[in-house]
């Protein structure tokens, strides 16, 4: 068989990609018919850049979910074949030397990598990877910034002086070197990031039980069974996040514990929310240094309502805008600081198709066959550019009146 | 002024105090140590070597003690083997150690020895902190000015053509992280592939001679990703000054709009972006490190990486006080100049 | 430039109509406005919020800004066309010929630039002088401004001016070219009332002493009363009554204007005797304005099939000169007959004290540079020595300017903060050192607020229902959630709100309809003592009228005790039993409302009576200017607090005023003044405000 120009690459790629139009024209054709009744996501779909935005984000996704449900890879993306290393865009598959083996895609798309493996179903299985740690490690750093936030804030004086502090420390460390720091194998040994998941992640739980509690501590009927259930669930939850039959904490015996996080990840997720925790706290301590002087927080006060009560019923709901703005920047931010975990190397294993390490893989040959380095770059470089193009049709729309 | 400054300091030396000590405390963990050991002595010592190994150089120490002595505001350990070796922190070889010094830590300049370039600590950090400041020189010299005129130029005129073209070229260069446009560049300007070949793909030989060739690329792949966040701050800086009720008054004065501009809005939307452009250096050290990773230039960054990856412990403090330093001057600076900027903040 | 020698009418606009484009629509702002200032003329621009007055001013300066457009008509200035000006030809004209003064003069000047540079900058433009010879014109003039140690003010920034000085450095700027028109945009509504009547004194002034023709924008009748030569109402983009003062407020031809004044606390009205009429309805938005007569929905005179027939023209008034009224009905109207529906109610007698305040006194420690905290710290006497009693069912006013310890005073009685010493018995409780954590939840029911700004008084993201159910569920008030849903559609009722409102946003309301919300929250636990700080006068005048009656009508109803705290001496006579006048923290004079407006006052009393503008015609006040500004409470002046700017004081022999505290004189029946007047002087002293004979 002859290679594909690049003429018969590009059709093949869109049709491989075809479950992905179609999630994305649906999601479209819903959003803008029912636009008027979504509130800030509808208006989204008033604003070009939003939408360009909005596009480019869910079609990541779209093709991390379909990838990982396998309905767009061509091939394993971890299997390697000595027939395919450094193989151009368009190269015939073949497993060894020989003929492809019956039912397998004719088709090194993108390429083959310096491994034999394909470039195209890698750069589709990094992305689940990626779409997965990005806005879940920044919606932890959220709630751990949100929960010391707003009482700095609120209160003010000695807890705001020593949180601030804290916090100015993390930021003055360089995150090259923390990463260097956390994420070696010796570190993850001691067991540190363990204990500082512990410390992350319980910021989540108490923030919804603080969170309901001060909501409902007047009516004790609904309250206990409601704070009861929620602990229950969330706290298992936490358990099995943290404990581990092969980490240090072990607390939950093996019939309950219902998941394990595989190491190297969980030491990349705590040190992204590390990293990040510390500037969602100043932004949120900013947007409540300014809400907390409105009169509407003054006529809690003077009801007699609780701190708490203050905080997340009161100033959070009001301060969503910018932090809505914000969570968009801070999930691309994210996802360039796990680019950069990929491309020292550092946390997930080497095989790992996500686009950092793909990119720390490909440089290394980058003069000669600059293609296995490229698609992965060129995704990252999408999705980010995504997330602020979304970031900034959202802050547009919510400015406007 | 005088009492402003001094605060700021004495902060920064707790800064700095707290930083060292994390960073000690985690290069100082056992299995780190044991790492060390065996590279150093024997790569099959058993688990009591290692620790007499450890012992008799002061590793096994409680942390305190040695942060202290490693600071150089305490002792530095003596400890005698059963041959009747005498080994301590602040005996040199072939030194006899009744004239060896008490203390002997970074406050008296002696920052230890490098494993990996059998080396001193301070000789490596501070050959390679100089090669890495030329590169943050050049950095600097093309990304402020270009950062802060595409930021005035979209700003000046919020929702203007030019302000869109502008801001969405800053918004491309935020979304490119250095080792996405480093790899771009490189792929587009240096590989055989696509055959331009206009720069080299490895900055090595521009630690000697720095020449166009080989420095370009570097310096714009690190400038890139800076650019585009201090633009945007600029921009919605500049942006929101324009809408003040001054620059009305201004332009109601029947003052010219390149004057409204020049003389009216420009110093008072620079004070924002200037704290961003001085909060960007622990960022741009992020870059430093990827960049000379990936265009092999053996600088500072570099050497970090060198030293982490090699557990060379000595080294990796170093390089640490240094970058912490580094940035927690840039930070008084930025709030010093931040008073200078603003006449609404009045320091007496 | 050389200007042009000029007799013909300065402004002339004819039909102007201008509208602001938004993505969805055509917004008209302003429609077939006319009017036209003679030389050394001053004319008045009145009306409410988004009625367009300001985008008429705008729009002669023309600066509308990208969405905004001038759709028809024309304005000339001395007989040019403005609309049809290339850039160069008005920038020419901006800050030479046609000036302009803003409402916020801390925001119109550049913070980064010396105030002699930002002056200086005028004449070099227009008249391309020498820097010396700028500067030497700079000195001048704000020598003509009357603001002490030029040179000083020269060389400072203008965050180093208080709030007056900084609106004298405005009105400097706007006079450095001796421009030929001069537009106030609100000039004074961001300052202190006793400031405020300094600047429009220096306006007037300067007006005279220049020549200069004027453009007056404000919501206030008062002022534009005492600066004006000729006055234009506009409602919801257009004029509807213009003429000179004499024909418009005495021979009003307009139902709007008629209720304008209507709706105003003028000398005369009374909360029992002669009540308020408010204006029925809110304000149309601009894109829901009704067909024919904007005012139609809202007018008493209205006949459908007439007034919402079409377009209605500006008629001339015959007999009058220069005088014109946009309505059908004018000549058939009786504008002699008294209003409708103005009803006698009862007049509530107070019950007994409930609350009492004895000696209180509030410090804050504050640090004395705000960049760095520690250090040295300065005291704040917020209040000091606070003694009076509230009885029930009464309203006492709590009467005062910036910084004089109101909203502390507030803050402690409702638990926020405790006194630093003195007591509040509240039913013979001492409630003062009790943080509000503390309180019973009875107690806290009892002592509710409402505030002043209606933008941020509720939560923008919980449905006006919820935030309602709210403060039931915190008073401990409805077993279950269908009683307390009940019990807050009643308190609907009760502020007269429509009780679909329930369900609503915030930011569906109007100002006036988040005001009733916020009372109805502060009554949601049958609150008995009210704190209303300022409830009225964020909201248009059209509005003040209904929100203060239901204040009193609820009163009434509850036998609430309502601590009124304004700087508005008109509302305060209408609607208070008894006035406490405050400044710098201490209460300088206590009474009842006849006692405090009628002499002996007190001297920051008389003179806060004669700073207020009062828009009737018939008033006579005494002429009383107070000089600077109100000294900053973290540094207050030895003495009697009132010192530095007492006109009385060489009255007083010796330096008592400057050493030492007056003493209390109990002038009879509850009436105390502090003073070191004696008994004879104050005696003496002359009513500050005298209604001619009709």
């Amino acid at each position: 068989m002859d290679p594909l120009t690049w003429g018969e690459i590009i059709p093949r790629i869109i049709v491989q990609l075809t479950p992905v139009w179609i999630a994305l024209a649906v999601t479209f054709a819903l959003s803008i018919t029912f636009k008027r009744r979504l509130g800030l996501y509808g208006k989204l779909f008033d604003s070009v850049i939003g939408m360009m935005g909005f596009a480019l984000v869910m079609f990541w996704v779209f093709a991390a979910v379909f990838g990982a449900m396998d309905l767009i890879l061509t091939h394993d993306p971890l299997a390697q074949s000595g027939n395919m290393k450094n193989k151009v865009p368009g190269t015939p598959y073949t497993k060894m030397i020989g003929e492809a083996a019956d039912g397998a895609y004719p088709y090194y798309l993108l390429g083959g990598d310096n491994l034999g493996r394909d470039v195209f179903s890698r750069m589709i299985a990094g992305a689940w990877i990626v779409v997965q740690i990005g806005p879940l490690a920044t919606l932890f750093a959220f709630m751990a910034g949100i929960t010391l936030g707003l009482p700095a804030a609120y209160y003010g004086s000695k807890l705001d002086t020593s949180l601030t502090f804290l916090a100015n420390l993390v930021l003055a460390f360089p995150v090259i070197l923390l990463f260097y720091l956390l994420v070696t194998p010796e570190i993850v040994a001691t067991g540190i990031p363990t204990y500082m998941a512990m410390v992350l992640f319980i910021f989540p739980l108490v923030f919804i039980v603080i969170l309901l509690n001060a909501r409902y501590h007047t009516q004790p009927k609904v309250r206990a069974p409601l704070l009861a259930a929620v602990i229950a669930v969330l706290g298992l939850l936490y358990l099995s996040l943290i404990s581990d039959s092969s980490g240090p904490i072990r607390w939950l015996p093996a019939w309950l514990d219902l998941f394990d996080i595989p190491g190297g990840i969980l030491v990349v997720f705590v040190a992204v929310v590390f990293v990040n925790a510390p500037t969602v706290f100043r932004i949120v301590r900013g947007i409540a240094l300014d809400i907390k002087t409105r009169d509407y927080v003054a006529a809690a006060q003077t009801r007699g309502e609780g701190p708490w009560y203050i905080m997340l019923w009161e100033i959070l709901p009001n301060a969503r805008g910018p932090l809505i703005v914000d969570f968009c920047l801070r999930v691309g931010y994210t996802t360039i600081l796990l680019g950069t975990l990929g491309f020292f190397g550092l946390g997930l294993p080497p095989e790992s198709p996500d686009w950092g390490s793909t990119i720390n893989e490909g440089r290394k040959l980058l003069s000669i066959y600059p293609h296995p380095a490229l698609p992965p770059a060129l995704a990252l470089l999408s999705l980010v550019l995504g997330l602020n193009l979304l970031a900034d049709g959202l802050r547009e729309e919510s400015l406007r009146d | 002024m005088g009492l402003f400054i001094l605060r700021r300091i004495a902060v920064m030396i707790l800064t700095a105090l707290c930083l060292t000590f994390i960073v000690f405390f985690l290069t100082n963990l056992y299995p780190n140590l044991e790492k060390l050991a065996k590279t150093q002595g024997n790569m099959r010592m058993t688990d009591t070597q290692v620790d007499s190994w450890l012992e008799n150089r002061g590793y096994l120490e409680p942390l305190p003690v040695k942060y202290g002595q490693w600071l150089g505001v305490l002792p530095g350990y003596v400890t005698e083997d059963p041959e009747g070796a005498v080994r301590g922190r602040c005996i040199d070889t072939g030194m006899e150690p009744e004239e060896a010094p008490t203390f002997c830590g970074v406050l008296q300049g002696n920052w230890g020895y490098s494993t990996v370039f059998q080396d001193g600590v301070w000789d490596i950090v501070s050959t390679r902190l100089a090669l890495t400041g030329k590169l943050m020189f050049w950095v600097m010299v093309l990304m402020v000015p270009s950062a802060l005129i595409l930021g005035v130029l979209a700003g000046m005129r919020e929702g203007s053509r030019t302000d869109r073209t502008l801001s969405t070229v800053s918004i491309v260069s935020t979304a490119t992280p250095e080792y996405v446009s480093g790899v771009i560049l490189i792929a587009v300007f240096a590989s055989s592939a696509v055959g331009l070949k206009w720069f080299k793909g490895t900055a090595t030989s521009a630690m000697e001679s720095a020449t166009f060739d080989n420095f370009f690329l570097p310096v714009l792949t690190i400038a890139l990703y800076g650019m585009g966040y201090i633009a945007r701050m600029t921009r919605a800086s500049m942006a929101e000054v324009m809408t003040q009720q001054y620059i009305r008054t201004a332009r109601l004065k029947g003052v010219s709009f390149r004057n409204v501009v020049l003389k009216h809005a420009l110093r008072n939307a620079l004070i924002a972006p200037f704290t961003v452009i001085m909060l960007q250096f622990p960022w741009l050290l992020n870059g430093v490190v990827i960049v000379e990773t990936l265009f092999n230039y053996k600088g500072f960054g570099w050497t970090l990486v060198q030293a982490a990856g090699n557990n060379d412990i000595e080294l990796l403090l170093g390089v640490s006080i240094v970058s912490v330093i580094v940035v927690l001057v840039t930070q008084l600076i930025s709030d010093v100049g931040y008073v200078y900027l603003n006449p609404r903040i009045s320091v007496t | 430039m050389v200007k042009q020698a000029y007799d013909g009418p300065i402004l002339e606009i004819d039909q102007l109509s201008i509208s602001f484009f938004t993505r969805l629509r055509e917004i008209p702002a302003v429609m077939d406005f006319s009017c036209k200032v003679m030389p050394g003329e001053a004319m008045g621009l009145v009306g409410e919020s988004g009625c367009g007055k300001s985008t008429v001013a705008l729009g002669v300066m023309q600066d509308l800004g990208v969405n905004g457009r001038v759709v028809g008509g024309s304005i000339k200035f001395k007989g040019r066309e403005l609309n049809a000006m290339s850039d160069a030809e008005l920038r020419d004209i901006r800050g030479s010929e046609i000036a302009m003064i803003y409402q916020e003069p801390m925001a119109s000047l550049n913070p980064a630039m010396k105030i002699g540079r930002q002056l200086m900058e005028v004449p070099i433009i227009h008249e391309g002088v020498s820097e010396a010879e700028a500067r030497a014109r700079a000195l001048e003039v704000v020598t003509d401004v009357k603001l002490p140690d030029p040179e000083r003010i020269l060389a400072s920034y203008p965050h180093q001016l208080s709030g007056g000085q900084q609106q004298r450095i405005v009105i400097a700027m706007a006079l450095m070219a001796n421009p030929s028109l001069l537009i106030l945009d609100e000039p004074t509504t961001a300052l202190d009332v006793t400031v405020e009547a300094a600047v429009v004194e220096l306006v007037k002034d300067l007006g005279k002493k220049y020549g200069t023709s004027m453009l007056f924008i404000s919501h206030n009748l008062g002022l534009v009363l005492e600066t004006c030569d000729r006055i234009c109402v506009m409602y919801s983009g257009e004029a509807v009554e213009t003429g000179s003062i004499g024909d418009v407020f005495d021979k009003m031809r307009h139902p709007y204007t008629q209720a304008l004044f209507r709706s105003i606390p003028l000398p005369g009205a009374d909360k029992n005797a002669k009540p308020l009429v408010a204006i029925p309805g809110n304000f149309p938005l601009p894109h829901e304005r009704p067909r024919g007569c904007n005012f139609g929905p809202r007018c008493d005179y209205f006949e459908a099939g007439r007034c919402d027939a079409g377009d209605i023209p500006m008629e001339p008034v015959p007999g009058d000169e220069r005088h014109r009224s946009r309505c059908v009905k004018f000549k058939e109207i009786d504008w002699e007959m008294l209003a409708l529906g103005a009803d006698r109610t009862e007049t509530s007698e107070p019950g007994d004290v409930i609350l009492r305040m004895d000696d209180l006194k509030k410090y804050y420690e504050v640090a004395a540079s705000a960049l760095f905290s520690g250090g040295e710290t300065k005291v704040v006497k917020a209040n000091e020595s606070l003694s009076f009693e509230a009885h029930e069912g009464e309203t006492l006013a709590i009467v005062g300017e910036s910084g004089c310890g109101k909203s502390t005073f507030a803050k402690v009685l409702l638990g926020l903060e405790t006194a630093t010493s003195g007591d509040i018995t509240l039913d013979n409780k001492a409630i003062g050192d009790t943080p509000i954590a503390e309180r019973d939840t009875q107690t806290v029911a009892d002592v509710q607020m409402v505030f002043q700004n209606p933008f941020d008084t509720l939560n923008p993201s919980m449905t006006v229902g919820r935030q309602i159910i709210r403060a039931l569920e915190i008073f401990r008030i409805g077993n279950s959630e269908a009683e307390r849903r009940a019990r807050m559609l009643d308190l609907l009722d009760l502020v007269k709100l429509p009780r679909e409102f329930a369900d609503r946003m915030p930011r569906q309301l109007s100002g006036g309809q988040k005001q009733r919300v916020g009372i109805a929250r502060a009554f949601a636990g049958d609150a008995r003592i009210v704190v209303a700080d300022e409830p009225v006068s964020a909201l248009d005048v059209s509005v003040q009228a209904a929100v203060a009656d239901l204040l009193m009508e609820i009163q009434r109803r509850q036998k609430t005790t309502l601590l009124f705290i304004s700087h508005d001496l008109s509302i305060v006579r209408y609607l208070s039993d008894r006035v406490l006048v405050m400044y710098l923290g201490h209460v300088v004079e206590i009474g009842t409302t006849d006692q405090v407006f009628a002499p002996p006052y007190h001297p920051y009393t008389e003179a806060l009576l004669s700073a207020v503008p009062i828009a009737d015609t018939r008033v006579q006040k005494k002429h009383i200017v107070l000089e600077g500004d109100i000294p900053s409470a973290m540094n207050p002046p030895p003495g009697c607090p009132f010192q530095t700017r007492c006109p009385w004081k060489s009255q007083v022999p010796g330096t008592k005023c400057e050493t030492e505290m007056p003493p209390v004189l109990d002038m009879g029946d509850g009436h105390k003044i502090k003073c070191h007047l004696t008994r004879e002087k104050l005696d003496g002293m002359e009513p500050v405000i005298t209604l001619a004979a009709e």
